[in-house]
């Protein structure tokens, strides 16, 4: 087993609901209700789950967009929330860094390519410009560009290009973590593969450990050391990414591979065995109680309408359904 | 050189259907070459007006009192736009007051975009209480009768370069914090913001390096066409007599001279009066343009 | 079998658009023919740029003016040629005839209206019902689309309702008039895979009621592979190949095609490398001469550079433009 490089436990993010001119509160959204997991040194945790899974607002905790309302981030063993700003500025913010996924609205549009990877050296390092030149050409390199491309602005560059460009950013000051936030949905299939190839090729290198969120499981298992399934704010299954995708025990997370891109099944016609989930995922600021999805569960039980499940471990893996017990 | 290019490669394609873009194209140039033209014109009268102007602005001729412009009955060659109710050379008057009109301008677009701007983008990245008081402070600015203060200004210092500026500063920084303060709103949200803060960037450093950049053509829109709104201002305080104070020759209080024998002389209003609108129509204009220009939602096209 | 025997609703022999800027002709889409039957799914597949969404525009003469313009090709809806219609006619077949449906609910819908109200629209224009005949139409088409409680959701506004409900509703008003023709561009690239799953399962079902031919734009193969009767790939302004979607996962011809099939991430087998097709797609102002993917292309030859490959039928329904097949 590595060393856990980050672990999050419990983590919860409420936000107030407000209304009126008197901005009375109402009500509380739980973004993320609880949720804890680890990232070992060189390894990959994926974040799965559809949009108001509470996914991001997770990421954006780890970092230090948001304010986690309880929990805690341990980060090589220190909690970072606890951390004074001067020593989170040295011994946290360098370490851990984020590809977003849109790459031409995560680059300042005035700013050439070479002044955007040389943001991180400039802000943390005394590097002396010649220093951060050589750099920055050496990332170029190494993500695949051409160093003369550093004179230009990021409209010139095609998607895959400039979210290889964000990876040099988020390279540059030799992070232990990356946090990569849907990095290639943005991108045409046929060059989402390139960028893939390109992440784990980095992860090789560095040993760097990946967090990475998405929407479709089967864009990231490739890249997936382990896997966690997010619902409602909730993780409802974690564990060894392989061991998940091909045993699947959360009615959830089958639902959502079978409903996922191309499995051996969907490309024979239709026979049935798809799963179909009716409804919607309800609103965080409202969840249903008990198991937060047992109303679109096929087999929910009347125990899942009241008593919400802790996670278990069942093999290898962590699942919160009352129905696999 | 490129653009004439591609409208052949076009237009060979399909030959018959050139005009109407080019037309169109024309059209929309003459908007941007003419106020530019006029704007370029006053500059240089400004700059160069001891070696334009035929005569001293200043000069009395009491023998040739409101004589009419060159082209009409009795106008002579020695003044072309006529003479005022002291003889003095109405053309010289209003090329030299092209100079305080513009330095006004200039004075007062310098102080009230830069305060408007970094009051703007502080409120608007640093939010919370900082925001709050600032805007309200905004607010308040805006809740003046401008012309009142300048009047109430002119009374406490006295009339001068300095009063005019400052009657114009004290206020006219508000629209510019609320239209910055709009601008880094929308800025602060962007991935790219997010991706300095994750890179360790400071507030400063943000505000200077990202937002900054990216509110500069929305900043140069709203500053071209200030420059013709605060002629007008400059001219109206002059023609209420608060103005840079006489015999300095500045177009509002040209165009108040003229006032009393407007019946007998028309032409000493009416040419300065001309030359306000014309100059406030370009700053508008070139403005516009700017503006579609510059918004980078209308450049792809 | 029974397809072969439906009647052809549309097609297009040799279309071409292109879009007149400042930087040159794009060749949107360059000399395209296809068809679609009744009750009949056609996939448009691609990536970005390679002129799907404006092989849609085209058909229903919505290209932006006047950068955009036909400038060849004929296309047949019943075998009226709708480009040699006027521009009054064209409007009489957009949204009666052929309809449409947009990738983004959220601004797809006008946010002023109500639901109710917005379905109405296509309803009284083009089929002129008024009051309660409007109104029954559009608690049909609400019906259709499996809507809950109709009644009382077409007094919504779009602000009300989830993403899922909303591109419901916006297939609503698109079959509101039942039309011969669905054009559908991306119309599940902005939902979550779940909701996605039951909208493509709606959509099959409403061409089951209807027997309307579609046309599905998507850059997805997993959205095909579920979807679709037959598929046209779509690569640089042209149809590359174009077969039954059995027969094109089983046996792709088109290099471009075996590898936009092959980059599709599997949940059903681990790969320790991404099957990866290098650099990147040409620009539409500046095409290579030949075929159009041999630069990228590992299985180029000499020909390939020189001549445009043309079509080669290779099975029932199945044509490649590619050199390798002669």
């Amino acid at each position: 087993m590595a060393e856990v490089l980050l672990e999050v436990q419990d983590l919860k993010k409420h936000y107030p609901v407000t209304r009126g001119l008197l901005q009375k509160t109402i009500g509380t959204v739980k973004a993320v209700d609880g949720v804890s997991f680890q990232i070992e040194r060189g390894r990959t945790l994926s974040l799965v789950g559809e949009s108001g899974a509470g996914k991001t607002t997770a990421a954006k905790a780890i970092l230090l967009l948001e304010q986690p309302t309880a929990g805690s981030i341990l980060f090589e063993g220190k909690d970072i929330c606890r951390l004074p700003p001067a020593r989170l500025k040295t011994e946290y913010r360098p370490k851990v860094q984020a590809v977003q996924q849109n790459p031409w609205s995560s680059m300042n549009p005035r700013m050439r390519v070479r002044d955007i990877i040389a943001e991180p050296l400039e802000v943390n390092t005394r590097w002396k410009k010649k220093q951060i030149d050589s750099r920055v050409e050496e990332l170029l390199q190494q993500v695949g560009l051409m160093p003369e491309w550093a004179e230009r602005y990021p409209h010139e560059f095609s998607g895959g290009q400039g979210q290889r460009i964000a990876v040099a950013r988020a390279l540059a000051l030799n992070p232990a973590l990356i946090v990569l936030d849907e990095p290639v949905s943005a991108l045409d299939v046929s060059i989402r593969a390139q960028i893939m190839n390109l992440l784990k090729d980095l992860q090789d290198l560095y040993n760097l450990s990946y967090l990475v969120i998405a929407h479709d499981l089967a864009t990231v298992r490739f890249l997936s050391h382990s896997v966690a399934i997010m619902y409602l704010g909730r993780i409802v299954e974690y564990g060894e990414g392989e061991e998940l995708c091909t045993n699947p025990l959360h009615p959830y997370t089958r639902a959502l591979i079978s409903a996922s891109a191309m499995t051996a099944q969907n490309m024979e016609e239709d026979n049935g065995a798809r799963i179909i989930l009716g409804g919607e995922m309800p609103s965080p600021v409202n969840p249903p109680c008990g198991c937060h999805f047992h109303p679109r569960c096929p087999a929910a039980t009347d125990r899942c309408a009241v008593e919400a499940p802790a996670p278990k471990l069942y093999g290898t893996h962590y699942v919160a359904c009352h129905l696999c017990e | 050189m490129m653009r004439v290019q591609i409208t052949k490669r076009t237009a060979n394609v399909r030959p018959r259907k050139k005009s109407r873009p080019r037309h169109i194209h024309v059209l929309k140039n003459l908007t941007f070459y003419l106020p530019l033209l006029v704007l370029t014109l006053l500059v240089f009268t400004a700059v160069f007006a001891d070696v334009l102007a035929p005569h001293d602005p200043v000069a009395v001729s009491m023998q040739e009192r409101l004589l009419p412009p060159a082209f009409m009955e009795g106008g002579t060659k020695k003044y072309l736009l006529g003479t005022d109710q002291l003889g003095r050379d109405i053309l010289s008057r209003m090329i030299y007051g092209s100079r305080i009109s513009l330095s006004v301008s200039l004075a007062v677009i310098a102080i009230t975009a830069s305060v408007g701007t970094v009051m703007g983008i502080v409120a608007g990245y640093l939010g919370g209480a900082t925001e709050a008081l600032l805007m309200r402070i905004t607010d308040i600015s805006m809740a003046f009768p401008p012309m009142l203060l300048a009047l109430l200004l002119a009374v406490v210092f006295g009339p001068g370069f300095w009063t005019v500026v400052l009657a114009l500063s004290i206020l006219g920084w508000a629209p510019y914090a609320r239209l910055i303060r709009g601008e880094t709103l929308k800025l602060r949200y962007t991935d790219f913001v997010a991706q300095a803060r994750i890179n360790g960037a400071s507030s400063l450093r943000i505000m200077v390096k990202h937002i900054f950049p990216n509110i500069v053509n929305s900043l140069i829109v709203v500053i071209t066409m200030a420059v013709g709104m605060l002629i007008l201002a400059e001219a109206a305080l002059s023609f209420l007599g608060v103005g840079v104070p006489p015999p300095a020759p500045s177009w509002g209080y040209m165009v108040n001279e003229g006032r009393s024998v407007i019946d007998r002389a028309w032409w000493i209003s009416a040419f300065p009066g001309i030359v306000i609108g014309l100059v406030v129509l370009s700053g508008n204009f070139l403005g516009d343009w700017l503006r579609d220009k510059l918004d980078p939602r209308l450049r792809q096209l | 079998m029974m397809q072969n025997r439906a009647k052809t609703v549309l097609e297009v022999e040799g279309l071409r658009t292109s879009f007149f800027t400042r930087k040159g002709e794009v060749k949107a889409v360059d000399g395209i023919s296809f068809y679609v039957r009744e009750g009949e799914t056609l996939g448009l597949v691609g990536e970005s740029g390679c002129g799907k969404t404006v092989t849609g525009l085209s058909l229903l003469r919505l290209l932006p003016e006047p950068a955009g313009r036909i400038l060849d090709g004929k296309i047949l809806l019943d075998g009226i040629d709708l480009l040699a219609l006027s521009k009054k006619e064209m409007r009489a077949v957009r949204g009666k005839v052929i309809s449409m449906i947009l990738q983004d609910p959220m601004t797809s819908l006008n946010p002023v209206y109500t639901v109710g109200e917005q379905i109405a629209e296509p309803v009284r224009q083009q089929q002129g019902l008024r009051g309660e005949k409007a109104r029954e139409a559009v608690i049909a088409a609400l019906r259709l689309l499996h809507i809950p409680s109709p009644e009382v959701r077409l007094r919504d506004y779009p602000f009300q309702l989830s993403g899922g409900m909303r591109q419901r509703v916006v297939g609503a008003i698109a079959m509101s008039c039942n039309p011969r023709l669905l054009i559908a561009d991306e119309p599940t690239t902005a939902l979550d895979a779940t909701i996605q799953a039951q909208y493509l399962a709606l959509f099959k079902e409403v061409q089951r009621k209807t027997n309307v031919a579609i046309i599905f734009i998507t850059h997805d193969f997993g959205v095909v592979a579920r979807m679709c009767h037959r598929v046209a790939v779509m690569y640089a302004g042209k149809i590359v190949e174009t077969a039954p979607t059995e027969v094109i996962f089983r046996q792709p011809w088109h290099p471009y095609t075996a590898a936009l099939i092959n980059s599709v991430p599997r949940l059903d087998r681990k790969v320790e490398r991404l099957y990866s097709i290098k650099g990147q797609p040409p620009s539409l102002i500046n095409l290579p001469p030949g075929c159009r993917f041999c630069p990228r292309c590992p299985k180029a030859r000499e020909i390939c550079r020189e001549r445009e490959p043309e079509a080669r039928q290779v099975g029932s329904e199945h044509f490649v433009f590619c050199w390798q097949v002669s």
